[in-house]
């Protein structure tokens, strides 16, 4: 094809001819070799990849182990393991790691005690036009800003408030802000992304299946707890690890409804302003790391990986 | 298994209270953006549009659009170019350590938000001395943006065929107008959808935004940020709130119309990585 190179469209002006000849040239060469093709596409994009973000994390977790000079300010090279001890040792720290675990675990069972009714009445209840109604309902709000929604919380748990305002006949009242505040409010936003993999997890449960339990005389939750709980393990799983890690990681939603209530996510955060203490927050930032990572091995075995 | 009518009554109760619960707090944001009230105690007193002219009138805020749209334009391009070429070398070719690629393209989503922006942070500050910015803000938004484009356009060459392009190559097109003229008009609506998705997560970005910002700069979540404890600006906050969440979710509304499929939960991924 090396001879079509020098062709011309037609109505080109003449003096066009010799950079499109080079570029033809070129365009030739990357033709005759697939390699060189490869390279081409893949170089700027992997390269970026591993120069801004892997090299980040490496460096990261190398910045863990160094330490801050306490005159300057600076971050000095010199290695120590002491601000990892600290973090797993500290009461202080140990008491914020359980307390953010905590609330992550309570995230995710609300999530998941919400989301199994609207998932199920969703995929297997309501008809075809509601069913694609409905899972747009579910899927818009995910996608507004994060931060408005907490602060949209700010606004309903405020001192004569919407929670209070509904409280009020049945003498409830807003818990005001702190750790509830901020396990509601993380539930709150964290819920489309459980409904959605645990409703494609129904959806993919045949009918048939159902009905066939059902004729062989099996109940309604009979159905539930032998036929389609086992299958939809792996969505749930993949909800919670949603739930799990998204909360597991916040600090914006305990700054903005937690009150005085300290997240890991906090500590990070604080370390990393005020406190200009890089090689610490690095330090502390590793603990949800190890965490997540810890909750994939467990659960990669139940193929909840691929429902990702 | 026969539901009875009852058990489907009390399931769409519950579906209804859910949406209700999913839905309410973000209503009463826009209710409060026209609520005549200071303190926005429930119920309204009065309607106002007192606040909307306010906001257009603050400097502030103004300035604070304009970063954002510039970080979220220059950010997308970025994400559109590396993205698509990424998509192109992992979908048509094979190759020692494509898994390895196609593991790290997934890390920036599959690690908390908190954890990017630090390790993104200590990289500029500590390691390279670089002072933070909009362009670093820009960076960061590039390097998990890459992914919403990645995503849609590797589905949409998985479903193409690349027998078009065989074609062309021997009716003698070269590298450059097979993909003019051939893969490109192919990729379009996809590369539309998943810009468009770069382009809202980028516009609400906020917990990788506060790690790589510089000290002067704000963006529009920035802004709600540090003026969200201010009584005073209680009002004006409100009505950013609502514009943020108008444009972070049309984008999405005509990226699912473009792409004729679901943006679905990867993308939800995505967006939950991002904020």
């Amino acid at each position: 094809m090396a001879q079509q190179t020098q062709q011309l469209p037609p109505g080109s002006p003449p003096h066009a001819g010799a950079p499109r000849a080079k570029a033809n040239a070129f365009s030739a060469l990357l033709h005759r070799s697939p390699r060189l093709r490869l390279a081409a596409l893949l170089t700027a994009p992997a390269g970026w990849l591993v120069l801004v973000y892997i090299a980040a994390l490496a460096a990261l977790l190398i910045t863990a182990f160094w330490t801050v000079d306490t005159f300057t300010g600076q971050v000095s090279t010199v290695w120590t393991t002491e601000n990892i001890v600290t973090v797993l040792t500290d009461p202080v720290y140990q008491r914020i790691t359980l307390r953010t675990l905590w609330i992550a675990v309570a995230v995710t069972v609300i999530d998941l005690v919400l989301a199994l009714p609207i998932a199920f009445f969703i995929a297997k209840v309501a008809g075809a036009r509601w069913e694609k109604l409905l899972v747009v309902a579910v899927l818009m709000p995910l996608w507004a800003s994060y931060l408005v929604k907490a602060y949209a919380w700010r606004n309903v748990l405020a001192e004569g408030g919407l929670l209070e305002w509904l409280g009020a006949p049945i003498g409830l009242s807003s818990p005001g802000y702190g750790e509830t505040a901020v396990i509601l409010t993380l539930s709150y936003i964290w819920l489309p992304y459980m409904i959605l993999p645990i409703y494609a997890g129904f959806d993919r449960v045949p009918d048939s299946l159902l009905e066939a339990s059902g004729d062989l005389g099996a109940k309604p939750l009979t159905t539930m707890r032998l036929v389609m709980l086992p299958l939809l393990v792996p969505s749930i799983i993949a909800g919670t690890i949603f739930t799990f890690s998204l909360s597991l990681g916040d600090y914006i939603t305990a700054q903005i409804v937690g009150g005085t209530t300290q997240m890991l996510g906090t500590v990070v955060y604080a370390n990393v302003g005020a406190a200009n203490n890089l090689p610490f927050a690095a330090a502390v930032s590793l603990v949800p790391i190890a965490i997540i990572m810890f909750y994939l091995f467990i659960v990669r075995r139940s193929g909840a990986l691929n429902n990702l | 298994m026969r539901l009875s009518r009852s058990a489907k009554v009390v399931l769409g109760v519950i579906s209804g209270l859910v949406l209700l619960f999913i839905y309410i707090p973000l209503m009463l944001v826009v209710v409060n953006s026209f609520n005549a009230d200071r303190t926005f105690g429930w119920p309204p007193k009065g309607f106002t549009l007192e606040w909307w002219g306010k906001a257009f009138d603050s400097t502030g805020v103004r300035e604070a659009v304009l970063s954002s749209l510039w970080v979220a334009v220059v950010a997308t391009v970025i994400s559109l170019v590396l993205g698509t070429l990424l998509a192109l070398s992992l979908q048509r070719y094979k190759f020692f350590g494509r898994d390895v690629i196609n593991l790290l393209v997934i890390l920036p989503i599959a690690l908390p938000g908190v954890v990017t922006g630090i390790a993104l942070n200590n990289m500029f500050t500590t390691i390279l001395g670089v002072p933070l910015s909009l362009w670093t803000v820009v960076i960061a938004h590039a390097t998990f943006c890459m992914v919403t484009v990645f995503n849609n356009a590797i589905a949409r060459l998985r479903r193409m065929s690349a027998g078009l392009e065989e074609a062309s190559a021997d009716l003698g097109a070269g590298v450059f107008t097979t993909f003019g003229l051939v893969t490109f008009p192919q990729m379009r609506t996809a590369l539309l959808a998943g810009g468009l998705l770069a382009f809202a997560l980028s516009f609400d970005e906020i917990i990788v935004t506060t790690f790589t910002i510089g000290a002067g700069e704000t963006t529009l979540p920035i802004w709600i940020l540090q003026n969200l404890f201010r009584p005073n600006q209680a009002p004006v906050v409100n009505v950013v709130a609502v514009v943020l969440i108008v444009v972070s979710i049309v984008p999405i509304w005509l990226a699912q119309r473009l792409s004729g499929e679901s943006v679905g939960v990867s993308g939800a991924r995505v967006k939950a990585q991002g904020s």
